[in-house]
Protein backbone atom coordinates (compact mmCIF):
# COMPACT_ATOMS: atom_id res chain seq x y z
CA UNK A 1 0.00 0.00 0.00
CA UNK A 2 2.43 2.23 0.76
CA UNK A 3 4.03 2.59 -2.27
CA UNK A 4 7.61 5.28 -2.41
CA UNK A 5 6.95 7.73 -4.75
CA UNK A 6 9.91 9.32 -6.66
CA UNK A 7 9.71 13.20 -6.33
CA UNK A 8 11.62 14.47 -8.60
CA UNK A 9 12.15 18.11 -8.65
CA UNK A 10 12.04 20.25 -12.17
CA UNK A 11 15.57 20.80 -13.70
CA UNK A 12 15.40 24.47 -14.00
CA UNK A 13 18.44 26.48 -15.68
CA UNK A 14 20.04 28.55 -13.22
CA UNK A 15 21.88 32.03 -13.39
CA UNK A 16 25.38 31.01 -12.45
CA UNK A 17 28.71 32.25 -12.78
CA UNK A 18 30.02 30.71 -16.19
CA UNK A 19 26.23 30.40 -17.94
CA UNK A 20 26.15 31.22 -21.48
CA UNK A 21 23.31 33.44 -22.11
CA UNK A 22 21.63 34.56 -25.22
CA UNK A 23 20.41 37.97 -25.44
CA UNK A 24 16.88 38.42 -26.35
CA UNK A 25 16.08 41.73 -26.85
CA UNK A 26 18.38 45.44 -27.45
CA UNK A 27 21.21 45.87 -29.14
CA UNK A 28 22.83 42.67 -28.35
CA UNK A 29 19.85 40.73 -29.33
CA UNK A 30 20.88 37.29 -31.21
CA UNK A 31 24.00 37.14 -29.40
CA UNK A 32 26.02 35.24 -26.55
CA UNK A 33 27.41 36.18 -23.86
CA UNK A 34 28.85 34.53 -20.79
CA UNK A 35 27.73 35.31 -17.26
CA UNK A 36 30.76 36.73 -15.41
CA UNK A 37 29.41 37.87 -12.24
CA UNK A 38 25.94 38.34 -10.86
CA UNK A 39 25.37 41.63 -9.10
CA UNK A 40 22.27 41.37 -8.28
CA UNK A 41 18.72 39.44 -8.43
CA UNK A 42 17.96 41.36 -11.33
CA UNK A 43 21.16 41.92 -13.26
CA UNK A 44 24.38 40.06 -14.28
CA UNK A 45 27.89 41.25 -15.33
CA UNK A 46 28.61 39.36 -18.95
CA UNK A 47 31.09 39.02 -21.62
CA UNK A 48 30.97 37.69 -25.03
CA UNK A 49 34.22 37.37 -26.33
CA UNK A 50 33.16 35.94 -29.80
CA UNK A 51 35.97 35.57 -32.40
CA UNK A 52 33.95 37.26 -35.25
CA UNK A 53 34.04 41.21 -34.19
CA UNK A 54 30.06 41.37 -35.19
CA UNK A 55 29.37 38.38 -32.51
CA UNK A 56 31.04 40.23 -29.56
CA UNK A 57 29.28 41.55 -26.90
CA UNK A 58 31.08 44.14 -24.60
CA UNK A 59 31.48 43.23 -21.01
CA UNK A 60 28.97 45.21 -19.49
CA UNK A 61 25.70 44.79 -16.61
CA UNK A 62 22.95 43.12 -18.57
CA UNK A 63 19.69 42.84 -16.92
CA UNK A 64 18.29 39.34 -17.02
CA UNK A 65 15.31 40.66 -18.64
CA UNK A 66 16.48 41.09 -21.91
CA UNK A 67 18.62 37.75 -21.76
CA UNK A 68 17.25 33.87 -21.80
CA UNK A 69 19.65 31.27 -20.21
CA UNK A 70 20.95 28.69 -22.51
CA UNK A 71 21.76 25.33 -21.89
CA UNK A 72 25.05 25.81 -22.28
CA UNK A 73 27.68 26.74 -18.78
CA UNK A 74 31.29 27.15 -18.75
CA UNK A 75 32.42 24.61 -15.98
CA UNK A 76 33.87 26.29 -12.56
CA UNK A 77 34.20 29.90 -14.42
CA UNK A 78 36.44 31.69 -12.09
CA UNK A 79 34.23 34.81 -10.56
CA UNK A 80 35.10 38.24 -12.80
CA UNK A 81 37.23 36.31 -15.22
CA UNK A 82 38.80 39.26 -17.60
CA UNK A 83 38.34 39.16 -21.38
CA UNK A 84 41.76 37.54 -22.18
CA UNK A 85 41.32 34.05 -20.17
CA UNK A 86 37.44 34.13 -21.07
CA UNK A 87 38.35 34.21 -24.53
CA UNK A 88 40.51 30.82 -24.28
CA UNK A 89 37.67 28.66 -22.01
CA UNK A 90 34.99 29.84 -24.82
CA UNK A 91 37.13 28.64 -27.76
CA UNK A 92 38.08 25.41 -26.31
CA UNK A 93 34.72 24.75 -25.03
CA UNK A 94 33.42 25.80 -28.48
CA UNK A 95 30.53 27.52 -27.28
CA UNK A 96 29.36 28.77 -30.66
CA UNK A 97 29.78 25.28 -32.25
CA UNK A 98 27.68 23.46 -29.38
CA UNK A 99 25.31 26.79 -29.47
CA UNK A 100 24.90 26.12 -33.71
CA UNK A 101 23.90 22.45 -33.13
CA UNK A 102 20.63 23.29 -30.73
CA UNK A 103 17.33 23.51 -31.98
CA UNK A 104 16.51 27.03 -31.17
CA UNK A 105 20.04 27.93 -32.86
CA UNK A 106 19.16 26.06 -35.83
CA UNK A 107 15.42 27.64 -35.91
CA UNK A 108 16.74 30.71 -36.02
CA UNK A 109 18.83 30.49 -38.72
CA UNK A 110 16.14 29.01 -40.87
CA UNK A 111 13.84 31.70 -39.84
CA UNK A 112 16.22 34.14 -40.80
CA UNK A 113 17.35 32.54 -44.37
CA UNK A 114 13.11 32.15 -44.96
CA UNK A 115 12.73 35.95 -44.19
CA UNK A 116 15.62 36.52 -46.85
CA UNK A 117 14.15 34.39 -49.84
CA UNK A 118 13.11 36.31 -52.57
CA UNK A 119 9.31 35.76 -53.87
CA UNK A 120 10.31 32.97 -56.67
CA UNK A 121 12.69 31.06 -53.91
CA UNK A 122 9.26 31.11 -51.68
CA UNK A 123 7.33 29.82 -54.45
CA UNK A 124 9.91 26.88 -55.17
CA UNK A 125 10.01 25.59 -50.82
CA UNK A 126 6.06 25.52 -51.70
CA UNK A 127 6.87 23.11 -54.61
CA UNK A 128 9.75 21.14 -52.55
CA UNK A 129 7.21 21.06 -49.52
CA UNK A 130 4.25 19.65 -51.56
CA UNK A 131 6.34 17.26 -53.40
CA UNK A 132 7.77 16.02 -50.04
CA UNK A 133 3.97 15.51 -48.12
CA UNK A 134 3.39 13.72 -51.34
CA UNK A 135 5.62 11.00 -51.20
CA UNK A 136 5.45 10.93 -47.20
CA UNK A 137 1.71 10.09 -47.60
CA UNK A 138 2.25 7.86 -50.66
CA UNK A 139 4.25 5.31 -47.88
CA UNK A 140 1.72 5.97 -45.77
CA UNK A 141 -1.22 5.00 -47.90
CA UNK A 142 0.56 1.94 -48.80
CA UNK A 143 1.35 1.10 -45.56
CA UNK A 144 -2.72 1.15 -44.38
CA UNK A 145 -3.25 -0.62 -47.66
CA UNK A 146 -0.96 -3.78 -46.68
CA UNK A 147 -2.01 -4.06 -43.03
CA UNK A 148 -5.75 -4.09 -43.56
CA UNK B 1 15.71 63.78 -12.42
CA UNK B 2 18.37 62.53 -14.70
CA UNK B 3 21.78 60.39 -14.53
CA UNK B 4 24.13 61.76 -12.15
CA UNK B 5 27.55 63.04 -12.37
CA UNK B 6 30.51 63.52 -10.09
CA UNK B 7 31.47 67.07 -9.79
CA UNK B 8 34.86 68.16 -8.44
CA UNK B 9 33.81 71.91 -7.01
CA UNK B 10 35.93 74.05 -5.68
CA UNK B 11 35.24 77.35 -4.52
CA UNK B 12 36.28 80.34 -2.13
CA UNK B 13 35.12 83.35 -0.39
CA UNK B 14 35.76 86.43 -2.40
CA UNK B 15 39.59 88.20 -1.42
CA UNK B 16 39.44 91.16 0.99
CA UNK B 17 41.57 93.69 2.49
CA UNK B 18 42.07 92.04 5.77
CA UNK B 19 42.01 88.42 4.30
CA UNK B 20 43.74 88.96 0.23
CA UNK B 21 44.40 85.20 0.13
CA UNK B 22 40.87 83.24 1.76
CA UNK B 23 40.99 79.06 2.16
CA UNK B 24 40.05 77.19 -1.07
CA UNK B 25 37.16 74.59 -0.51
CA UNK B 26 36.80 71.44 -2.42
CA UNK B 27 33.61 69.42 -2.53
CA UNK B 28 32.68 66.22 -4.52
CA UNK B 29 28.94 66.77 -5.45
CA UNK B 30 26.54 64.19 -6.89
CA UNK B 31 24.60 65.91 -9.59
CA UNK B 32 22.82 65.66 -12.79
CA UNK B 33 24.50 68.70 -14.08
CA UNK B 34 27.47 71.45 -13.34
CA UNK B 35 24.71 74.13 -12.73
CA UNK B 36 22.78 72.03 -9.79
CA UNK B 37 26.66 70.74 -8.55
CA UNK B 38 27.47 74.50 -8.25
CA UNK B 39 24.26 74.90 -6.19
CA UNK B 40 24.82 71.99 -3.83
CA UNK B 41 27.99 73.28 -3.14
CA UNK B 42 27.34 76.76 -1.93
CA UNK B 43 24.48 74.84 0.01
CA UNK B 44 26.89 72.89 1.95
CA UNK B 45 29.36 75.13 2.40
CA UNK B 46 26.66 77.75 3.90
CA UNK B 47 26.45 74.98 6.40
CA UNK B 48 29.66 74.40 7.50
CA UNK B 49 31.87 77.55 6.83
CA UNK B 50 30.84 81.65 6.73
CA UNK B 51 30.67 81.78 2.98
CA UNK B 52 27.65 82.03 0.65
CA UNK B 53 27.16 82.99 -3.12
CA UNK B 54 27.08 86.41 -2.98
CA UNK B 55 30.58 86.87 -1.46
CA UNK B 56 32.00 83.99 -2.80
CA UNK B 57 33.07 82.19 -6.07
CA UNK B 58 33.78 79.44 -7.51
CA UNK B 59 37.36 78.59 -8.09
CA UNK B 60 37.27 75.60 -10.46
CA UNK B 61 34.56 72.71 -11.65
CA UNK B 62 35.73 69.42 -13.41
CA UNK B 63 33.58 66.13 -13.52
CA UNK B 64 34.90 63.05 -11.89
CA UNK B 65 35.29 59.86 -14.52
CA UNK B 66 35.72 56.81 -13.27
CA UNK B 67 37.98 54.68 -15.80
CA UNK B 68 37.24 51.09 -14.87
CA UNK B 69 33.66 49.63 -15.20
CA UNK B 70 34.33 46.99 -13.33
CA UNK B 71 32.08 45.10 -10.57
CA UNK B 72 31.80 46.81 -7.15
CA UNK B 73 30.18 47.38 -3.80
CA UNK B 74 29.69 50.39 -2.46
CA UNK B 75 28.09 52.14 1.12
CA UNK B 76 27.37 55.71 1.71
CA UNK B 77 24.95 57.34 4.35
CA UNK B 78 22.66 60.60 4.49
CA UNK B 79 19.93 62.40 6.01
CA UNK B 80 18.39 63.86 9.18
CA UNK B 81 18.54 60.45 10.82
CA UNK B 82 21.82 59.05 9.84
CA UNK B 83 21.88 55.96 7.78
CA UNK B 84 24.38 53.71 6.59
CA UNK B 85 23.65 51.50 2.92
CA UNK B 86 25.17 49.68 0.76
CA UNK B 87 24.88 48.96 -2.90
CA UNK B 88 26.28 46.95 -5.30
CA UNK B 89 27.17 49.00 -8.38
CA UNK B 90 29.78 49.28 -11.45
CA UNK B 91 30.61 52.74 -10.50
CA UNK B 92 29.95 55.55 -7.44
CA UNK B 93 27.82 57.51 -9.94
CA UNK B 94 25.72 54.23 -10.10
CA UNK B 95 26.04 53.44 -6.48
CA UNK B 96 24.71 56.95 -5.65
CA UNK B 97 21.96 57.01 -8.77
CA UNK B 98 20.52 53.76 -6.85
CA UNK B 99 20.70 55.32 -3.51
CA UNK B 100 18.22 58.36 -4.76
CA UNK B 101 16.25 55.99 -6.32
CA UNK B 102 15.97 53.33 -3.15
CA UNK B 103 15.71 56.18 -0.72
CA UNK B 104 13.07 57.19 -3.16
CA UNK B 105 11.02 54.47 -3.09
CA UNK B 106 11.75 52.99 0.63
CA UNK B 107 10.76 56.56 2.33
CA UNK B 108 9.59 58.78 -0.41
CA UNK B 109 12.27 61.28 0.43
CA UNK B 110 13.40 63.94 -2.39
CA UNK B 111 16.96 64.87 -3.94
CA UNK B 112 16.69 68.15 -1.73
CA UNK B 113 16.58 66.21 1.79
CA UNK B 114 19.43 63.56 1.26
CA UNK B 115 23.06 64.55 2.33
CA UNK B 116 25.09 62.39 1.00
CA UNK B 117 28.61 62.47 3.49
CA UNK B 118 30.40 59.74 2.40
CA UNK B 119 30.64 56.99 -0.95
CA UNK B 120 33.35 54.74 0.25
CA UNK B 121 34.15 51.34 -2.12
CA UNK B 122 34.07 48.23 -0.03
CA UNK B 123 36.75 46.07 -1.65
CA UNK B 124 36.58 43.30 1.76
CA UNK B 125 33.71 41.36 1.24
CA UNK B 126 33.98 41.01 5.21
CA UNK B 127 33.23 44.64 5.27
CA UNK B 128 29.85 44.04 3.69
CA UNK B 129 26.94 44.58 7.13
CA UNK B 130 23.68 44.32 5.29
CA UNK B 131 22.20 41.19 4.81
CA UNK B 132 20.39 42.07 1.44
CA UNK B 133 24.44 42.58 -0.16
CA UNK B 134 25.59 40.20 2.04
CA UNK B 135 23.15 37.08 0.33
CA UNK B 136 24.55 38.09 -3.43
CA UNK B 137 28.11 37.41 -1.76
CA UNK B 138 27.77 34.13 -0.77
CA UNK B 139 29.50 31.58 -2.47
CA UNK B 140 28.50 28.96 -5.96
CA UNK B 141 25.10 31.55 -5.93
CA UNK B 142 22.77 30.58 -8.15
CA UNK B 143 19.20 30.67 -8.70
CA UNK B 144 16.34 29.81 -11.57
CA UNK B 145 14.41 32.26 -13.35
CA UNK B 146 11.30 30.22 -13.07
CA UNK B 147 8.31 30.79 -15.23
CA UNK B 148 8.75 33.65 -17.31
CA UNK B 149 6.75 34.67 -20.27
CA UNK B 150 9.09 35.52 -23.02
CA UNK B 151 8.10 39.57 -24.25
CA UNK B 152 8.28 40.08 -27.60
CA UNK B 153 6.40 37.49 -29.35
CA UNK B 154 3.48 37.47 -27.09
CA UNK B 155 2.22 40.82 -29.03
CA UNK B 156 -1.05 38.96 -30.50
CA UNK B 157 -4.02 39.13 -27.85
CA UNK B 158 -5.68 35.75 -28.66
CA UNK B 159 -3.01 32.59 -29.48
CA UNK B 160 -3.77 29.10 -29.90
CA UNK B 161 -0.77 28.27 -27.71
CA UNK B 162 0.08 28.93 -24.23
CA UNK B 163 3.48 30.26 -23.90
CA UNK B 164 6.46 27.56 -23.05
CA UNK B 165 7.46 28.74 -19.93
CA UNK B 166 10.17 26.63 -19.50
CA UNK B 167 14.02 27.82 -20.25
Amino acid sequence: MAESIDVQSSKWRNVEVGRVVLFVRGKFAGKLAAIVEIIDHKRVLVDGPSKESADQVPRHSAPLSSVSLTAIVLKKLPLAIRRGPLTKVWEKEEVESKWKQTASAKSALRKQTRKNLTDFERFKVVRLRKQARFEVRKAHASIRKSAK
Amino acid sequence: MGRLNEYQVIGRHLPTETNEHPKLYRMRIFAPNNTVAKSRFWYFLQKLRKVKKANGEIVSLNIISEKRPEKVKYDSRSGTHNMYKEYREMSRTDAVEALYQDMAARHRSRFRSIHILKVVELEKTADVKRPYIKQILSKGLKFPLPHRIPKGNSKKIFHPHRPSTFA
